[in-house]
């Protein structure tokens, strides 16, 4: 009976441990069309997926860099300090781990980008509307190499 | 000629297949069981066959082949187009099947202690999978397929997978997989036969240890693959597909251990039949995850929704088959053995409750954003931080409770056994509270964790001891050599990941040649660059000086271009031994020729993959155990 109990209670316990670890943890994916469509709370960590918009990468000092991301209609400033993934290019697509501040630069803590120099993020060819690749402006057109 | 072989192979693979499952369902007739075991053994024949004529077809560079064109190249590696036949979606689908028509294969061998009957259907339920997959193969994901116009060169492999761990990282992982199947089949002849008793676990025992034993390798080596070639240091990202093969694992840990208590006290029958049916289904459900291409993730390499389709009604087909027949049959198999809480059954009831709580939760955590977009109600991650907040809280008690379940009689505890275990506790509390003081500063939770790590390890010991003092040390099972190899092990992989969650240190830094930085007592100096060329690749290779207190070495990290493939990937540099792991990777290049690169101390960084490996070494000594070649 004590097992039973014990039993039971340490499950609850753990369903508790789940569900509350579970909200804290999740992350959006938006656009830049969503972050400027609806009020996303300041300081919510979140996840952004857009295109580099072509020749907007400065590095700053150290491995400070500042970049535009950008999908058919609007554009958003990213910050990052650190060192940038093997297929970080201009004009190609990005998924980057975040905040916003409240003058709208989203500070990036973590960027990904995939091993294919034609690869879109699907949320973002999903948001795009096109299928697989990306063709709106200002990204067309995308060269290889 | 190689390629219509193989097709062929394949062909008659699933017509064979389809004579193994109807001659293993005909009940009473000694003829058609004797014909499921050819029909087993053939299948394997006509497997091994395909996947040769596939390495054939890559051997000799046969772009004829679409899946060849599209994973070699004239200037790749022998090894690399060897390994290229799993290095891809159709492939390593191919590798799925023989390594099932293998399992298939040794059970029709290594059964001379079962009822025929028996085999007959646990080779028709082998068999029904089988078909199943080979039908995929051939309806969706043909590795023999022609591609015309034939094109002069191949795309080459995916440079990823150009690396020594990924030559024997899928087989084992998909070893291990699909070993599950075994101990579903017998768990589905059991339901049919309304047989479950000491003697069928000992049968289904050592084939599901068998598979754990290799699925506990095919994920070690996966972790020590990510760590030095996906380039940033990493050994376990909770990605969905890695999450893919541990949620099996954690089902199978689970299994091995209610195996136990059905075994020795004839108790939770209908509970083992449901973990053997939930672990096959959760490797069913990492093959849907990882072959339809749902996920985005490194490892996703195909995507054609067709497949996902297809195997989503298969895993439909075989998890509500065998459940449903689970809710009919299951209540013969109850048993009315009481169970005392203070006993060693007791202890392996809190083990499999731990988890298969754990195995959920990742479940939850992997599946939901996939359900979630499906549903179009948005797009949502959930990282690393969720599942290290549930998981360290569930795996502390359970890695505490092991030492004590391991010393504690079958049915009813005693105290005595507290008063066994008083020195490795001791030990434990003194050794756990001293390491952190060799590092930078002291970590309470180091301590903790060291504490419950060395626990489990001088618990382990403790335990091999006082066998060996009772009756010498022959008189020792390997079972019990198993099982303590396999618990220091799990002691060892805690103790790492303790040590290198809590002291690791990390710094990307931006150096001109010849500029220096410091990073855990190491002081890293980036020499030169220079460029050198491989095979298949180009590649700027840095020399990177490392030294404390006058002990030095040169680190060599690369960033090859492959042309083949216009990707660039980052070769990281690692000096390790089993203290510490000193890692640098190269990042880019500046327009005033410096570069950023990324620099790791990372402390017992060796030891997450020795427990791995020491688990895995105990799992196969306990495969081998006497105890299940003997009849009675």
């Amino acid at each position: 009976m004590l097992g039973v109990g014990l039993l039971v209670l340490g499950l609850a316990a753990a369903a508790a441990l789940t569900l509350t670890a579970f909200r804290k943890n999740l992350m959006n994916f938006y656009t830049p069309s969503d972050l400027v469509a609806r009020q996303v709370p300041p300081q919510e960590t979140m996840r952004i997926g857009g295109l580099v918009l072509r020749d907007s990468l400065k590095r700053g000092d150290g491995l400070r860099v500042e970049f535009t991301l950008a999908d058919c209609t609007q554009s958003l400033p990213v910050r990052y300090e650190g060192i940038l993934p093997d297929l970080f290019r201009e004009g190609q697509g990005i998924v980057a781990t975040g905040s916003l501040t409240a003058d709208r630069v989203f500070i990036a803590s973590e960027i990904l980008a995939k091993h294919d120099e034609n690869y879109v993020p699907p949320q973002l060819a999903d948001s795009l509307k096109t299928a697989g690749g990306h063709s709106c402006e200002p990204f067309k057109p995308v060269t290889k190499g | 000629m190689s390629a219509e072989l193989g097709h062929f192979a394949l062909i008659l693979a699933l017509a064979i297949s389809a004579v193994q499952v109807l001659s293993g369902l005909w009940r009473g007739n000694s003829k058609m069981t004797a014909l499921a075991t050819t029909a087993a053994q053939a299948q394997f024949g006509l497997m091994l066959a395909a996947f040769v004529l596939l390495g054939i077809c890559f051997v000799q560079y046969d772009f004829s082949v679409a899946y060849v064109a599209a994973n070699s190249h004239t200037d790749t590696p022998l090894i690399y187009r060897m390994t290229a036949i799993w290095g891809a979606h159709e492939g390593s689908m191919l590798l799925w099947v023989l390594m099932l028509s293998g399992w298939t294969f040794a059970v029709s061998v290594f059964n001379r202690r079962l009822p025929p009957e028996m085999v007959a259907q646990v080779l028709a339920v082998l068999g029904v999978v089988t078909a199943g997959f080979l039908l995929f193969m051939l309806l969706t994901s043909n590795p023999f397929d022609r591609l015309f116009p034939v094109p002069a060169e191949g795309r080459d492999l995916n440079p990823l997978l150009q690396d020594p761990g990924m030559i024997i990282h899928p087989p084992m992982l998909y070893m291990g997989y699909v070993g599950f199947s075994v101990a579903f089949a017998f768990a589905i002849a059991a339901l049919l036969s309304g047989r479950l008793d000491a003697q069928w676990v000992r049968w289904t025992r050592p084939w599901t240890t068998a598979a754990w034993a290799f699925l506990t390798l095919g994920i070690t080596l996966g972790s020590w693959w990510a760590y030095h070639e996906l380039g940033w240091g990493g050994w376990w990202f909770w990605d969905p597909v890695e999450n893919a093969s541990f949620m099996p694992w954690l089902v199978g840990t689970a299994l091995i251990h209610s195996l136990a208590v059905t075994e020795k006290r004839d108790a939770l029958k209908a509970w083992t039949v449901l973990l053997a049916i939930l672990a096959f289904a959760l490797s069913l459900l990492g093959t849907f995850l990882v072959r339809s291409g749902v996920l985005v993730s490194v490892h996703a390499f195909a995507s054609d929704p067709e497949r996902g389709v297809f195997i989503l009604g298969f895993l439909a087909l075989v998890i509500g088959g065998s459940l449903s027949l689970f809710a009919w049959r299951a209540s013969r198999l109850m048993s009315a053995t009481e169970m005392q809480l203070v006993s060693r059954e007791g202890l392996l009831l809190f083990n499999n409750v731990f988890l298969l709580v754990a195995a959920s939760a990742v479940l939850l955590g992997t599946l939901y954003p996939l359900a979630l977009d499906a549903f179009n109600l948005g797009k949502i991650s959930v990282g690393p931080p969720y599942f290290n907040a549930v998981f360290v809280p569930l795996a502390a008690p359970l890695t505490l409770l092991v030492g004590f379940a391991a010393a504690m009689p079958w049915k009813r505890g005693s105290g005595e056994i507290l008063r066994r275990l008083r020195s490795p506790a001791a030990f434990a509390l003194v050794a756990g509270a001293a390491l952190p003081l060799f590092y930078s500063h002291y970590s309470f939770a180091a301590a903790l964790g060291a504490m419950l790590a060395f626990w489990t390890m001088s618990a382990a010991t403790q335990e091999i001891i006082q066998r060996t003092r009772a009756g010498g040390l022959p008189s020792i099972p390997r079972s019990l050599w198993g099982m303590s190899l396999a618990h220091f092990g799990l002691g060892l992989f805690t103790l790492g990941i303790t040590i290198v969650s809590c002291y690791a240190a990390e710094r990307d830094e931006r150096l001109a040649p010849g500029a220096s930085a410091q990073l855990g007592g190491y002081e890293f100096t980036l020499q030169k660059v220079e460029s050198v060329s491989g095979p298949n690749y180009s590649a700027d290779r840095a020399h990177v000086a490392v030294e404390r207190s006058s002990r030095s070495f040169t680190l060599r990290p690369e960033k090859r271009l492959y042309a083949s493939q216009n990707s660039v990937m980052t070769e990281a540099a690692v000096d390790h031994n089993l203290l510490r792991d000193v890692y640098v990777a190269l990042g880019e290049p500046f327009d005033n020729g410096d570069w950023s690169l990324r620099l790791y101390y990372r402390p017992m960084m060796r030891l997450v993959w020795l427990g791995g490996l020491l688990a895995f070494l105990g799992g196969l000594i306990a495969t081998a155990d006497r105890r299940y070649r003997k009849s009675t």
